[in-house]
C-alpha cells in the first residue's frame, strides 16, 4: 500500500470578505421578522397597563404593573351578559373547535381519498373532482343555506353544529389522494395475500404511513379552525360556546360594567388566542415539513 | 405442497387487450417452474392471476384439488415475493414476517416461535427488530423471503424478484432461493425476464412471447432443442445463430454459400438453420468460409462475431485457442443443426 500521509491544509489567513449578499438577506429577514413581532409585542405590552391609561393614551410601549392582573381577569373574571362566561371557558371551546375540526376533517378526508384511490368505485374519478370543486364553494359563499340546515335540525349552539359543517375537506381530500396514489401498489396485494381486508390494511399499513401527512394536515386544520370566526359567530348566541376568537370582541363591548372598554384584558385575550396555533407550529414544524416533502415508502 | 394446474386460462383486459392466450399447463407437486420472456408476454399477468390479483377472463385454476378461480388471495394458501419487496416500510422486520400470520388469528407465541424459525433460517435473527429502510437490498429480499416462507404455504409466486439486486447479490440470492425450495419441498412459480436465472433455477422453463406460450421444457430441453426461432434466440447467451438456408435433396445449403452439407430433414425449400456458437468448430480444412469482423474476450472462452454467407454469425471458442479478425473456414457439428419453419419460426 502506498504511504500516504495526511497534511493539515496550512490555514491561509485571508481577510475575510464581507458578503454583502448575506448581509442584504439578512435584514430583509430582520426587518421582516421585526414587522411581524411589533403588533403581538404591542399588544403584550399594553396589556400591562389598565383601561383608564389605555383609554386615555393608546396604545403603551413600555410594560406597565397590570400584566398579572389583566390576564387573570381576562382568564377567569365571569362575564358577559349571562355573567357565566370567562377565558378559560372560551379557551377550551376554541381547542374542541380546533381539534374536532382538525380530527374530523382528517378522518373524513382520509377515508374519502381511500375509497377514491383504492377501490374500483364506477365514478371514482368523478367523485375526486365534484369534491374537488367544491374548493371553489367556501363557506362564506353557502353559509346561507348552511346555516338553514343547521338550524332545521336544532344544532345551533352545540358543538356538533359548530363543527360538523366545516369537516367536509376537498383540500384533505387531495393531499390524501395524492399520498395514496404514491404508494406502492405491491403494498396493497402484499398486505392482500398477508390477509388484511380494506379495513386492517387501512389501519394497519396506511394510517402508520400517513403519519407525516396526518400531522401537517393536523396542524394546518387546527390552525384554520381555531382561527373560524364567521360561522361560529353565526352558530352561537348562547355565550358558553364562545370561542376565543370571537370572545375577544365581546370583552370589549360587554366584560364589565364601567363605562369604559376593558382593552387591556382584551389585548391578554387576543395573546392568549395566539399562543396555541403558533405553539403547535413550532413543536410540530418537523412533522410539517416532512408530511409535505417527504415520505417513507 | 400442491400441484396447480391451468385449464385453458385466459386473459383480457376491459380494453379489449389480449395479455395472455389460452394456456393449459400443469405444475407438479414441489417442482420449480419459471415462467420466462420479455417484457409485455404476459408472464406477470398469469404469475397474478394465480396468485388472485389478477381476474381470470376463462379457464380453469386448481391450486390442489380446489378450483380457485373465485377465492380471494388471502385463501389461496400461496406467498407472493414481489420485485420491490413491499415490505411495510413502518414495521420492524419482525412484524413484517408476522403479519400475515397475526392476520389469520395465530396466538401470539406461535407467530413469535414461527418468526424465528424463519429468521434463522434466512439469517436474520440478528435484524429482527431493524425497519426495512435500515437494511441492504439483499437483506429486504431476505425479509420478503421470510415473509413467504414462514406462512409454509402450498405455493411460492416469485414476480422478478432479484432484478433490483446487483449481479453478485443476484447470483448468491439465486442459489439460497433454489436451496431453500429444495429443502421444504414447496411448490414454486417463479417470474423473471432474465434467461440465467430461468435456466439456473428452474425445474421446468415456460417460454412466454406475446402472451403465447412458446415451449415448455427443462432447462437442457429448452436449450438443445428449442420449439422455435424465438426460443432459439431468446434462451442461451450468445444466442443460437439462425441463418437462411434452403434444402435441395436432403441437404442444406446456406444462402450465398454452395458447400452443401447432410441435412436432418427431407423437406425441401427454404429453411431457418439453427445452430449454437459452441457447436461451430472453427477448422482450417473446414468447408464453410467465415468472416470474423470482431473478437468478444469473455473470460472463460472467446466469441467471435461476424459472418457467413453475408449472414451474421458468432463462433463460441476456448479461451486458448487461436484466433483473429479476417477470413477462417468452419464446421457445423452436424447433430447440433436445428431447422425453423422460415415463415412460422417453428422447429421441423
Amino acid at each position: 500500500m502506498a504511504e500516504t500521509t495526511l497534511e493539515t491544509p496550512v490555514e491561509t489567513h485571508r481577510p475575510r470578505r464581507i458578503k454583502w449578499g448575506a448581509i442584504g438577506d439578512h435584514t430583509v429577514l430582520i426587518l421582516g421578522a421585526l414587522l411581524m413581532m411589533i403588533p403581538p409585542l404591542l399588544a403584550l405590552t399594553t396589556a400591562s397597563h389598565d383601561a383608564v391609561t389605555i383609554h386615555r393614551e393608546g396604545l403603551q410601549l413600555t410594560l406597565g404593573d397590570n400584566l398579572g392582573k389583566n390576564f387573570h381577569a381576562a382568564m377567569f373574571e365571569k362575564g358577559g351578559f349571562t355573567q357565566t362566561v370567562d377565558g378559560t371557558l372560551m379557551l377550551m371551546n376554541s381547542f374542541i373547535l380546533g381539534i374536532g375540526f382538525a380530527v374530523g376533517k382528517i378522518i373524513i378526508s382520509m377515508m374519502a381519498a381511500y375509497a377514491i384511490v383504492y377501490f374500483r368505485l364506477r365514478f371514482a374519478t368523478l367523485a375526486f373532482w365534484v369534491i374537488f370543486t367544491t374548493l371553489l364553494l367556501p363557506l362564506e359563499v353557502r353559509i346561507l343555506p348552511s346555516y338553514e340546515a343547521i338550524q332545521k335540525l336544532g344544532l345551533t349552539n352545540t358543538y356538533t353544529g359548530l363543527i360538523v359543517p366545516l369537516i367536509a375537506s376537498a383540500t384533505g381530500t387531495f393531499f390524501f389522494r395524492q399520498f395514496f396514489m404514491s404508494v406502492p401498489e405491491e403494498l396493497a396485494e402484499a398486505a392482500r395475500i398477508d390477509g388484511a381486508g380494506p379495513w386492517k390494511f387501512f389501519v394497519d399499513i396506511l394510517v402508520p404511513l400517513s403519519r407525516t401527512m396526518i400531522a401537517a394536515i393536523f396542524i394546518i386544520m387546527f390552525v384554520f379552525g381555531w382561527n373560524q370566526y364567521l360561522w361560529p359567530t353565526l352558530i352561537t348566541t348562547d355565550e358558553s360556546f364562545f370561542t376565543l376568537v370571537r370572545g375577544i370582541k365581546q370583552i370589549v363591548l360587554s366584560y364589565t360594567d364601567s363605562q369604559i372598554p376593558e382593552h387591556g384584558q382584551a389585548l391578554a385575550l387576543a395573546i392568549v388566542a395566539m399562543i396555541p396555533p403558533v405553539a403547535i407550529v413550532v413543536f410540530f414544524q418537523n412533522w410539517f415539513v416532512k408530511g409535505l416533502t417527504e415520505s417513507d415508502k | 405442497m400442491a400441484q396447480v394446474s391451468l385449464e385453458g386460462i385466459r386473459k383480457v383486459y376491459p380494453n379489449g387487450f389480449q395479455a395472455v392466450q389460452t394456456t393449459s399447463f400443469t405444475i407438479q407437486d414441489g417442482e420449480f417452474v419459471v415462467l420466462v420472456g420479455p417484457s409485455g408476454c404476459g408472464k406477470s399477468t398469469l404469475l397474478r392471476m394465480i396468485a388472485g390479483l389478477e381476474e381470470i377472463t376463462e379457464g380453469t385454476l386448481k391450486i390442489g384439488d380446489r378450483v380457485v378461480n373465485d377465492v380471494d388471495p388471502a385463501d389461496r394458501d400461496i406467498a407472493m415475493v414481489f420485485q420491490n419487496y413491499a415490505l411495510y416500510p413502518h414495521m420492524t422486520v419482525r412484524k413484517n414476517i408476522g403479519y400475515g400470520l397475526k392476520n389469520r388469528g395465530n396466538p401470539a407465541s406461535e407467530i413469535a416461535a414461527k418468526v424465528e424459525d424463519a429468521a434463522k433460517m434466512l439469517n436474520l435473527t440478528e435484524y429482527l427488530d431493524r425497519k426495512p429502510a435500515q437494511l441492504s437490498g439483499g437483506q429486504r429480499q431476505r425479509v420478503a423471503m421470510g415473509r413467504a416462507v414462514v406462512r409454509d404455504p402450498a405455493l411460492f409466486l416469485f414476480d422478478e424478484p432479484l432484478s433490483n439486486l446487483d449481479a453478485k447479490l443476484r447470483n448468491q440470492m439465486r442459489i439460497e432461493i433454489k436451496a431453500l425450495q429444495r429443502r421444504l419441498g414447496t411448490t414454486a412459480v417463479y417470474v423473471t425476464h432474465d434467461q440465467v436465472e430461468a435456466m439456473t433455477m428452474a425445474d421446468r422453463i415456460i417460454v412466454l412471447n406475446a402472451g403465447r406460450i412458446e415451449q415448455i421444457g427443462t432447462p437442457s430441453e429448452i436449450y438443445h432443442n428449442p420449439a422455435s426461432t424465438f426460443v432459439a434466440s431468446f434462451m442461451g447467451a450468445p444466442p443460437m445463430n439462425l441463418i437462411r438456408a434452403q434444402v435441395e435433396q436432403g441437404e442444406v445449403r446456406i444462402n450465398g454459400y454452395d458447400g452443401l452439407m447432410p441435412a436432418p430433414a427431407s423437406q425441401n425449400g427454404p429453411v431457418t438453420l439453427g445452430i449454437r456458437p459452441e457447436d461451430v468448430v472453427l477448422d482450417d480444412h473446414g468447408n464453410i468460409p467465415f468472416r470474423v469482423d470482431i473478437l468478444e474476450e469473455l473470460g472463460a472462452h472467446r466469441l467471435l462475431h461476424g459472418v457467413v454467407g453475408e449472414q451474421p454469425f458468432s463462433v463460441m471458442i476456448g479461451k486458448d485457442d487461436a484466433a483473429s479478425t479476417g477470413t477462417a473456414t468452419l464446421n457445423l457439428k452436424p447433430e447440433a443443426l436445428r431447422l425453423f419453419d422460415p415463415e412460422t419460426g417453428r422447429k421441423l
